[in-house]
């Protein structure tokens, strides 16, 4: 019954979904303020019903209605409670749901914050909320339904989630990605609306940018805390695997992150719209191109979901209409829209816009990088593979000259600038970052390594130049600390951005470099020293739980000594799915991470044993924090909280 | 019930091929580090053939365990890294190495983000000549709006220490 | 630029993202797991494994070539070799196709010598591959492959996954029947 009741709340949330993209449009271009208010209410109906669908789902879950096929799919009497919250993601259909819930739930939230838009415009951003909804639904309603009966075959058990899934990371990872990619779908939205009204001006740039930057910071967490999953769950301590389904949420990410710097140049200076524009567009696109990648089968991946022809070809109709339209829109429109603004070479538009086409061409790598293996394919040229050697050597190559222009660009003023003033700074500052580059390793490192230092450089010229910047900020001010902390929350947002940026790439650069591998083979009562590490191989014990059982090793480490600490180490054996997992011993400072993996059982009591130290790994993750917290700062600045009063209708016209 | 089983093993078997059941001791062991180095980074860099997408270092499949074995040896071999992929290559083609190969079909994967930046570059180049020739024109509503834009921007991330000149 | 420049201009996105949904498109109907082989051209590697039978007797790469075959890569691990045996025999009973057996890895030697003695032999010649060193000299990556080999020894084609009346009709048998056309027109047919 509740299975049913759950289908038909779908069933109700595409009506209003299709109410949602039709009613406001013809309002607006009627002039009907009536219908254009229907919007909201319209809006709301579409996330209440599916937020009961979606209920409906984890009711189904947690009773273990095995009844339900993708209940019986991906849960089992053995799963603990929370798992069985979690298990409804785990799966396309389910987590296709959890996709709806959060657009819907972005839509609602538009709908809620939206009240000081003119009513044209905001009926316009839902409508264009509800279309992409439209899509959704039916595709779920059409080719993914998570309610469907295994009727009159009920299972007595299911065949339990996917062991992998079944982990802490796994339970924020998935919702926090999907808020950022479909977060984008509002940058999308704002900027279609703004399309249709014909009038692209600085004050649709403002009222996009909190949401752009929100969709952001929920993408950076997600693929942070995707990157972190990775990295103690699969047991070979990579943080980032180039994978095509990782490439799918990178894509969007580094044109959001294009996107918030363009919107800066639109919302200050209402230059570079069309652009900005076409970037908005873009975001959304690459992220239902990734949808359309991972869950139509065509790239092979670790994580893409069963493939089903049927669910790519609607996708990829989909995605056709979506993207051709919004895209025809764009030429239609945007083609008339000219700039007046000027700006010279040495200016922050410039340097802005150089920022944009590295991260542009950032994207174009990793698209390429991520397609031409099925084009090549297609063609009849031959398999072939494109994974982490190429594209770490294209990214070596293009963050050497994006970080050196990160560095600069803040100093630099709006419209046009003089070098002269510029260069005495930036040339003491260029020693003191290559002296601290060289200096720091000489000093707690044995050896010096060519790479780590260049990232040193990078990361250090971030921070110098930042620091320069808030230097100048206050230099005439008699008060600096009160002066530091009245310089806005959007600018300490940049600040933090880029610091986090910088912190990320010390983070990658150390632990390329500096990072210890070995296996080795151990026996309980071995011991194995590395770096000054000890490990001892204390005790090898059973454990049970729920679903699983497995060798838990117990090892101590010792530094010289002095005890660091004591690790477990798990090699676990999911009974229903019958897969085999590692459950990694960390033993964790912001220095360095010492990472203890069980491999095989060798025969004799002895085991292969990969013990890796992991100087920075931390900062990786770390860097996307400060970036996010950058990033939420930047979008309660109190000019979008504040003005939205002063901001009248005059905007934007019918 | 057997030509049950046996019908839902093809309709498997179009799409999966299974794989052997052995299971494997396996456990390298090195007489350098650097020998250890040179493998873990090899067996990263070749793709196992069988599995969805991994290196033969992350895949359980027992052809990546083969292939490991063989990798290893030619290492303790002494044999020279691309050597060792050259083998690899003549055996599973291009596809089991992570880096393609520079060639006609494979030459946009270098050239074309080189293009996407010069284009860049070249539009940035375009725009700034263009707009230097004429007198900036903004319409009265524009005017208005970024005036109302620099008020409400007095004290968030304009330009250190100066102030913007007014059109 | 005119106005209609610009448009055209502008509608560069879009020419690109139709580009690229073609190549979506056809991707949907291709399986993108399946791999051509790297031999194809050239001639079966050198080997030596030891006979399935006995143990004692071992054969190496002087068994291919003469006349056009197949090699059949099989293990009882696999069921889709265990669907595939039927047709296998049919080849060898009807169409007198010669098949040279490769088992890849199998769980014992005892446990493929019941597999054919149960189900039929339809193989030549059994080869017995047990660390999977022929194997990965061929880029085999899992069971049933089939190669196809002239008389010369060369690998003309090889099919990934089961042999069937279907696949056997329109991809592999064809392939199989001209190698003696061409062997006929240039050694003056030395085949059957």
């Amino acid at each position: 019954m509740i299975a049913e009741f759950g289908h038909y709340a779908l069933a109700l949330a595409f009506a209003f979904s299709l109410l949602l993209a039709v009613v406001p449009i013809v309002g607006t271009a009627k002039g009907h303020g009536g219908y254009m208010s229907l919007a909201r209410p319209l809006t709301y109906g579409m996330f209440f019903f599916t937020l009961i669908s979606y209920i409906a789902l984890t009711v189904l879950f947690l009773k273990s209605d095995f009844s339900t096929v993708y209940v019986a799919n991906n849960s089992s009497l053995a799963l603990p409670w929370y798992y069985r919250i979690t298990a409804v993601w785990s799966s396309h259909e389910g987590s296709f749901l959890m996709w709806m819930l959060v657009q819907a739930a972005w839509a609602a939230a538009l709908a809620l914050y939206s009240k000081r838009l003119p009513l044209t415009f905001a009926a316009r951003v839902l409508a264009v909320m509800g279309m992409i909804g439209v899509g959704f639904y039916l595709f779920m309603l059409l080719t993914s339904n998570p309610f469907d009966r295994t009727i009159p075959l009920i299972p007595v058990d299911g065949r339990d989630m996917n062991p992998l899934l079944q982990d802490p990371g796994m339970i924020i990872h998935p919702p926090l990605l999907y808020f950022g990619y479909v977060g984008l779908s509002v940058a999308f939205a704002f900027a279609v609306a703004a399309l249709m009204g014909g009038r692209l001006d600085s004050a649709w740039a403002r009222w996009s940018r909190p949401w752009t930057i929100a969709a952001w910071i929920f993408l950076t967490l997600g693929i942070m805390v995707g990157s972190w999953w990775a990295y103690y769950e699969l047991g070979w301590g990579g943080w980032w695997f180039w994978d095509p389904v990782e490439n799918a949420s990178f894509m969007p990410w580094l044109i959001a992150t294009a996107l918030i710097h363009s919107l800066a140049v639109t919302e200050k200076r209402g230059t570079f719209k069309a652009w900005t524009v076409l970037l908005a567009i873009s975001g959304f696109s690459l992220s239902l191109l990734g949808t359309f990648l991972v869950r139509s089968g065509v790239l092979v991946s670790v994580h893409s979901f069963a493939a089903d022809p049927t669910r790519g070809m609607f996708l990829l109709a989909f995605l056709g209409v979506v993207i051709v339209s919004s895209l025809l829109l764009f030429a239609i429109r945007a083609s008339k829209v000219v700039s007046h603004t000027r700006y010279e070479l040495f200016s922050r538009e410039v340097l802005l816009l150089g920022n944009n086409i590295f991260l542009v061409t950032a994207t174009v790598v990793v698209l390429i990088g991520t397609l031409l293996p099925l084009f090549h394919q297609q063609l009849g040229l031959g398999s072939i593979s494109i994974g982490e050697p190429f594209f770490d050597m294209m990214f070596f190559w293009l963050v050497i000259p994006f970080a050196f222009l990160l560095g600069i660009g803040p100093l630099v003023r709006w419209r046009r600038d003089n070098i002269q003033p510029l260069l005495k700074p930036l040339f003491i500052g260029l020693l003191v970052t290559v002296a601290l580059a060289v200096v720091l390793p000489m000093v707690f490192a044995d050896s010096v390594s060519g790479m780590a230092v260049l990232g040193l450089i990078l990361a250090i010229w971030i921070f110098v130049g930042t620091a320069h910047e808030l230097k100048l900020r206050v230099a005439q001010r008699e008060n600096k600390p009160q002066a530091l902390i009245k310089l806005g929350r959007s600018h300490w947002g940049m600040v933090l951005g880029h610091v986090g940026f910088a912190v990320t790439i010390i983070g990658i650069a150390l632990v390329q470099n500096y990072e210890v591998e070995r296996t080795v083979r151990m026996a309980p009562g071995d011991t194995f020293t590395e770096r000054n590490y000890t490990f001892e191989f204390k005790s090898m014990n059973e454990r049970i739980g729920p679903n699983w059982v497995s060798d838990a090793a117990l090892f101590e480490i010792t530094r010289g000594e002095r005890r660091v600490g004591s690790v477990v180490s798990e090699k676990r054996f999911y009974t229903i799915q019958r897969q085999m997992m590692t459950q990694t011993g960390l033993q964790v400072n912001p220095w360095r991470d010492l990472y203890v993996a069980m491999g095989e059982e060798l025969g004799d009591g002895s085991w292969a044993v990969r013990i890796h130290i992991k100087p920075f790994v931390r900062w990786i993750w770390f860097g996307g924090v400060i970036m996010a917290v950058g990033g939420l700062l930047s979008m309660t600045d109190k000019r979008y909280r504040l003005r939205r009063k002063a901001t009248p209708v005059k905007g934007v016209a019918l | 019930m057997k030509n049950l089983l046996l019908a839902v093993l093809l309709a498997l078997s179009t799409t999966l091929m299974l794989q052997p059941a052995q299971a494997a001791n396996e456990f390298y062991a090195f007489e350098t580090a650097e020998q250890e180095m040179r493998f873990n980074t090899l067996t990263r860099e070749l793709r196992c053939p069988k599995c969805q997408n991994q290196s033969i270092a992350d895949s359980d499949a027992p052809l990546a365990m083969d292939m490991r074995a063989r990798v290893y040896r030619m290492v303790m071999d002494g044999e020279s890294n691309q050597a060792i992929i050259d083998f690899m290559k003549v055996r599973y083609g291009d596809f089991v190495h992570y880096k393609p190969p520079l060639k006609p079909s494979t030459i946009v994967l270098w050239f074309a983000p080189f293009i996407v930046l010069l284009l860049g570059v070249a539009t940035v180049v375009y725009n700034l000549r263009n707009q230097a020739g004429g007198e900036v024109k903004l319409s009265e509503a524009e005017q208005a709006r970024i005036a109302e834009l620099l008020a409400a921007r007095s004290d968030d991330e304009s330009t250190p220490s100066n102030k913007e000149q007014k059109p | 630029m005119t106005a209609r420049a610009r448009f055209i201009y502008f509608l560069t996105p879009l020419i690109l993202f139709l580009g690229l949904a073609v190549f979506l498109f056809s991707g949907l109907f291709s399986d993108p797991t399946k791999l051509e082989s790297a031999l194809v051209g050239r001639p079966v590697p050198a080997f030596e494994l030891p006979d399935l039978y006995q143990p004692d007797r071992t054969h190496n790469e002087s068994i291919v070539g003469g006349q056009p075959m197949l090699l059949n890569v099989w293990a009882t691990w696999c069921p889709t070799c265990y669907a595939e045996h039927t047709f296998l025999n049919k080849l060898h009973d009807e169409e007198n196709v010669y098949i040279i057996g490769l088992n890849y890895k199998d769980d014992s030697r005892a446990a493929a010598v019941r597999w054919l003695q149960e189900l039929g032999d339809p193989y030549q010649i059994n080869l017995f591959d047990f660390s999977g060193l022929l194997a990965l000299d061929l880029g085999v990556y899992g069971a049933p492959e089939t190669f196809v080999i002239d008389s010369n020894g060369v690998i003309v084609h090889r099919h990934v996954g089961d042999m069937n009346d279907r696949v056997w009709q329109e991809e592999v048998g064809p392939i199989y029947y001209s190698l003696f056309e061409q062997s006929g027109n240039a050694s003056g047919g030395s085949a059957q």
